[in-house]
Order: C-alpha cells, then structure tokens, then sequence
C-alpha cells in the first residue's frame, strides 16, 4: 500500500517530525511525500534518505500555505491513490490536515501515537494528558487521515535512494487565500530544545522574568536547552518557541529539571518521555511529584542557586 | 462587523473526566462551564465589535444542560448565542461539529469568526481549520495581535521558531491561542443582563447536517503510569542528591 506524509520545510530543510513519520510510513510499504517549501537537492536527499520515493513539491512562495495545499493534496490523493495520509503536530501539519479532511469529507484522528494497518486501518491515540490510550478504527473509504503526537516515531535514515521529483503549481483558493506579509525568528540561546540531551524548564513559581535567570544559568552549566511552562510565556517571561507541552514542544532528554512546576496535565504531556525527571518544587502534593525520579520539596529559590554552585565548583 | 466566536462548554476541568463505559464518551454533567480556551476568543471578538460598533454571535455544539457556560460568556459581553444542541451529535467527531458550526454560522452570516486553538477537553485542535475550508475564508491559525482595517485581517501567527505576519481580506476565521489578551471579568451588570439575552436552539435538521460515521472506537486503556521515583524534603542539602542523579545520567 502507498503512505503520504506531510513534510513541511522549516529554516531549509525537511521538518524532523516529517522525517519521523517517514520511518513509520515506510514500514507500510512505498511512501509518497508532499513537500511545502522552496525545496532544495538537499533537502530530496534527506528525504530519499528517510524511505521516500516520491516527492511532490509545493513551493507557495508567499502565501500562507495551507488552503493551496490542501486542495493541491486532495487532487493529488485523487489521481494517485493512497491508502494512508500522515501529518506531524507542526502548526502547518495542523492546518493542512484540517483543511484536507473538510475537502474531502473524512475523519482525521489526531494525537496519533500508533498506526496499525494489518487489519484496515487502526490508530491508537493519547487523550486526557496521555493517561488513556484510544483505539480507533477507521472506517471510511480511505484515503485515513491521520496527525500524530511529535516524537511518537524515531527519525533514522536508512540510505534510500534520491526520490522522484515531480512540482506541483500553487493552485488558485480564491476567498481562502491569505498572504504572509513578514516573517520573524526569535532568536534563542543554546542546543535546540527538541534536540537537547538536558531541559531545565522553569513555571510560574519562579516569580518574576529575573527569577527565570537561574533556569538559564543551570541549562547553560548543563549545556542544555531552557524551557516554560505556558504560564511563563502567557507572563512573557520566555518567548512561546520555549513552552513544552500539549501546546507546546514535545521533548525527550536524558534529563528533564522541573522547576516551580506544578505539573498540569498539558505539561507533562510534552516531557513525560524523559529518561529521568528532577522535579523541585515546594509543595510536597504538586502533581509533578507523582511522575519525577527525583523530588526535592523545596524553595526554588534556594535549592537552584546551591546547585548552580555546586556545578560551578566541578568545573 | 458582524463576529461569530465558537465557544464550548465543558466539565469542570478541576473535576477528574469520566468516560462512559459503553461508548467511551465523556460524561457530560448538566452544568458546565465555559471552556478557558474560549475566552481569549470572547475577549479578541469584543474588542474587534468594540472597534467597529459590530456584534458579537456566540455558536456552540452540545448539550445545553443549565447553560452556565454559554451564560458566562454571554456575562462577558456578546449579543447572544446560537447553540446546536441534538441528540444525534452525541459522540460527533472533529468533523461533523466543524460542519454543523460552519452551517449554523453561515446562515447567520459573519465577516469574521474567531474560535480557539484547542479545546481543553477535545484538544483535536482542527475543528478551526476545518470550518475555515468549508466556509471558503482563510484560516489565520495560531493566532495573536489582531488588527482589522479596511476590510483586511492582519495578524501575528507563531510558529515553530517565532512569528509571521499574516494579512488575508475578510471574511476570514482566526483561531487564536490562549495567553494573547487578558480576558475580561464579568460585571454585575453583565451578570444580570447575561440572564435575558437570546438563546436560539437549533438541530442538525434544522442546518440540513447529518453527522457522519466515519471511525469507531474499540478500545479506551489506561495507559501505565510512569513509576514515581524518590521524594525527598529539603534540608539545606538536596541539591546534592541533584548532582548525584546527574551524575547517574551521566550529563556532568
Ligand atoms: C488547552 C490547554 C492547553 C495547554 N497547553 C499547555 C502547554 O502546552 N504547556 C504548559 O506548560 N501548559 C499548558 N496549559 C496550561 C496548564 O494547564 C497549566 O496552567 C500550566 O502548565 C501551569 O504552569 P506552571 O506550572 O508554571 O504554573 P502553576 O500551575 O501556577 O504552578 C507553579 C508551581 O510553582 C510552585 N512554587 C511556587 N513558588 C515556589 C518556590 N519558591 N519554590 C518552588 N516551587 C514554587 C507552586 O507550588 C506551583 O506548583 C494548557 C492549558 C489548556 C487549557
Ligand atoms: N462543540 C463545539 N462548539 C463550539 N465550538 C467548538 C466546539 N468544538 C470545538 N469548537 C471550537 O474549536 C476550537 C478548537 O477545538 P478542538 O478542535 O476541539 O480542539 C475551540 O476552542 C472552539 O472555539
């Protein structure tokens, strides 16, 4: 059977949830991917790398891509067939998915962690902060539409070779079309947050845009990533391409450093995947206690700077 | 300007979710509440009719119950509310809501209509997108710094690695994320004149939508639990137990 994946292009290169989805689309057999962006030998390499064997590249120059992709891929999907369409948890991956699934009147499950398709198609989902796992079938004709959780698959190249390349035109969406008159990158500091082997991330309990530069100062000492709570973006402590969780970034270091976090089930949705969690936190029933290796009930304010010391003392 | 907001009403997200053995839906109590998420939409909507001496429509799908939610929102200040309220759209997936909005808000007609990027309950998160593609506007997702003019939509749309501006002529539909504005508190008055303000029902054969099967469930598991490690209380010297667990992680 032949899987479709969305591959958005971010700062150049295929998104890595694309290429994570290529690994689980592949295991399905010949693996069709629609590439938005302005595309580059590169960037075919990579994903010829990761088990695509054709590509349709989209590039929207600068117009919002999602209605023009969307009824570009349903075209598509028409004249080609496809049994299974994979979407990332990418803003765009979203927007596509939805507009895709209204245009042509199928389901889309989202919060996919696992697809199954031994039997017509299966997808199991995480809901109510990843404490139930939901198995759908779907039943409609296909082709299913499914967005999945980022991280659910590992991206692993397997030495594929180059893709077909075939360019589609930007189609006309009329009334649906939008413009994208500027666009901006907020630069931040370190390892990439999604990449980085160690994530201090830092909540609302830490008081004040200064109390959060004790969090940078031991992701820095860690040679880590820093992260946020929605509470300290919603505060602008920390821009939003810091905040971890449902809305947020999935991340999954070695080691994960909570501090002043409560917990929320949002949270923890975005971290819960890490090796190991330090949680400090001063109240002794935050939620966060019940998933963390290591709790220390206590002050923040206190406990930090002692083991910024300490480090500061090693090296 | 005529604004349409999507709002939804939800159990109390303090209390623990139920879902009903049989079908696995959630247990949906007779009062619920105004969904969070929604009132970054309210606030956004009300500014925009403030500016352009418009109105503001709210839509929601569900059982009605007591209307707690939809009166919160009315309390905030919109005009009144269509609710679509059937028992034939229990169990509707992201798709049959999206065009049972989509219907009851075209009928009504609208030059904008706003709705939230996630609900905390449903968190499909496409439900926006999907109304956008069956209404025929843009969809100006992920959405902060609204300004209207001349008949054009501007915003600020995150994205991964920051923000793009992004301009679209109305009709269109934003879908805004939670934390752009400050939501408003109810007045007394606003309370008060909540409890009068029209509340339309309609159903699924009113708006000429039949929900549509397209997936089932077979199975809802708990999922296991990660395993709670050591919880220790702070004595002035914890953080040594810190820099152990690095040290087993081997990151220092
Ligand atoms: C639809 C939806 C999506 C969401 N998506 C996300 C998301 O992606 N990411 C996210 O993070 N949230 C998300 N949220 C919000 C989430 O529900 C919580 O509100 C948020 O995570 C709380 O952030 P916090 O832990 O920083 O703040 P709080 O919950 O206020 O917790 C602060 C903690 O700090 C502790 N504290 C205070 N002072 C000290 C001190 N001196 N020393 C030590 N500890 C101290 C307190 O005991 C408390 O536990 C979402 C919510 C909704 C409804
Ligand atoms: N049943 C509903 N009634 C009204 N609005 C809804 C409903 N479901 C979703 N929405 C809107 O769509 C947004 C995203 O919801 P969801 O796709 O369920 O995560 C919400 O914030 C609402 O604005």
């Amino acid at each position: 059977m032949t899987a479709w994946v969305f591959a958005e292009e971010i700062e150049g290169s295929p998104s890595e949830g694309s290429l994570e989805l290529l690994s689980k689309a592949r295991s399905h057999g010949d693996v069709t991917v629609f590439y938005v962006g302005d595309g580059s030998d590169a960037s075919w390499t990579t994903l010829g790398n990761h088990g695509a064997t054709k590509v349709y590249h989209l590039d929207p120059g600068d117009s919002l891509p999602s209605a023009p992709a969307a009824a570009s891929l349903a075209d598509l999907l028409e004249s080609d067939g496809g049994e299974v369409v994979l979407f990332g948890a990418g803003n765009t991956d979203r927007d596509v998915a939805g507009r895709l699934a209204a245009r042509l009147g199928k389901p889309l499950v989202a919060g996919a962690i696992d697809i199954d398709a031994t039997d017509g198609i299966s997808v199991t989902s995480e809901i109510l902060g990843g404490t139930k796992a939901v198995a759908t079938a779907i039943t409609a004709a296909s082709p299913a539409l499914v967005a999945t959780r980022p991280k659910a698959f590992a991206a692993e190249a397997v030495g594929g070779s180059a893709p077909e390349v075939v360019s589609v035109p930007v189609p006309d969406v009329g009334r649906s079309g939008a413009v994208i008159v500027e666009r901006h990158v907020e630069a931040s500091v370190g390892p990439d947050l999604e990449a980085a082997a160690v994530v201090v991330s830092g909540g609302r309990g830490l008081g004040s845009a200064e109390g959060f530069e004790m969090v940078d100062e031991l992701a820095r000492l860690l040679e880590g990533a820093v992260g946020g709570t929605r509470a300290v973006v919603d505060a602008g402590w920390v821009p939003y391409s810091y905040q971890v969780g449902q809305t947020g970034k999935t991340v999954k270091p070695n080691v994960y450093i909570a501090c002043a976090i409560s917990g929320a089930m949002q949270h923890v949705v975005g971290m819960k995947g890490s090796s190991t969690i330090i949680a400090i936190n001063k109240d002794p029933d935050a939620p966060i206690f019940a998933i963390a290796d290591l709790g220390i009930v206590g002050d923040v304010h206190t406990v930090v700077p002692q083991l910024i010391g300490a480090l500061k003392e090693r090296a | 300007m005529n604004i349409a907001v999507c709002v939804k009403q939800i159990p109390d997200p303090a209390a623990l979710y139920e879902l009903d053995s049989e079908n696995h839906w959630v247990i949906r109590p007779n009062d619920q509440v105004l969904d969070d998420t929604d009132r970054f939409g309210i606030e956004i909507g009300l500014q925009l009719a403030e500016e352009s001496e418009g109105t503001v429509t709210l839509f929601s799908m569900g059982p009605s119950g007591s209307l707690q939610g939809i009166r919160q929102a009315l309390a905030m200040g919109a005009d009144k509310a269509v609710l679509i309220d059937d028992e034939i759209l229990k169990g509707s997936d992201a798709l049959t809501t999206a065009q049972i909005l989509s219907a009851a808000i075209a009928k009504e007609g609208f030059d904008l209509v706003v709705a939230g990027m996630e609900s905390t309950d449903g968190y499909t998160g496409t439900v926006p997108q999907m109304m956008s593609e069956i209404l025929d506007v843009p969809c100006l997702s992920f959405a902060r710094n609204v300004e209207v003019e001349d008949g054009n939509v501007t915003i600020e749309r995150q994205t991964a690695s920051g923000y793009e501006v992004v301009s679209a002529k109305l009709p269109a539909l934003l879908a805004v994320t939670a934390g752009v504005v400050e939501p408003r508190y109810p007045t007394f008055k606003g309370i008060m004149q909540a409890k009068s303000k029209p509340v339309d029902t309609l159903t699924a054969s009113d708006l000429g939508v039949e929900p549509h099967i397209g997936q089932t469930i077979s199975s809802v598991t708990d999922v296991e639990a990660r395993a709670s490690g050591t919880v220790i209380e702070d004595e002035g010297e914890a953080y040594l137990k810190i820099v152990e667990t690095l040290e087993q992680a081997k990151v220092i």
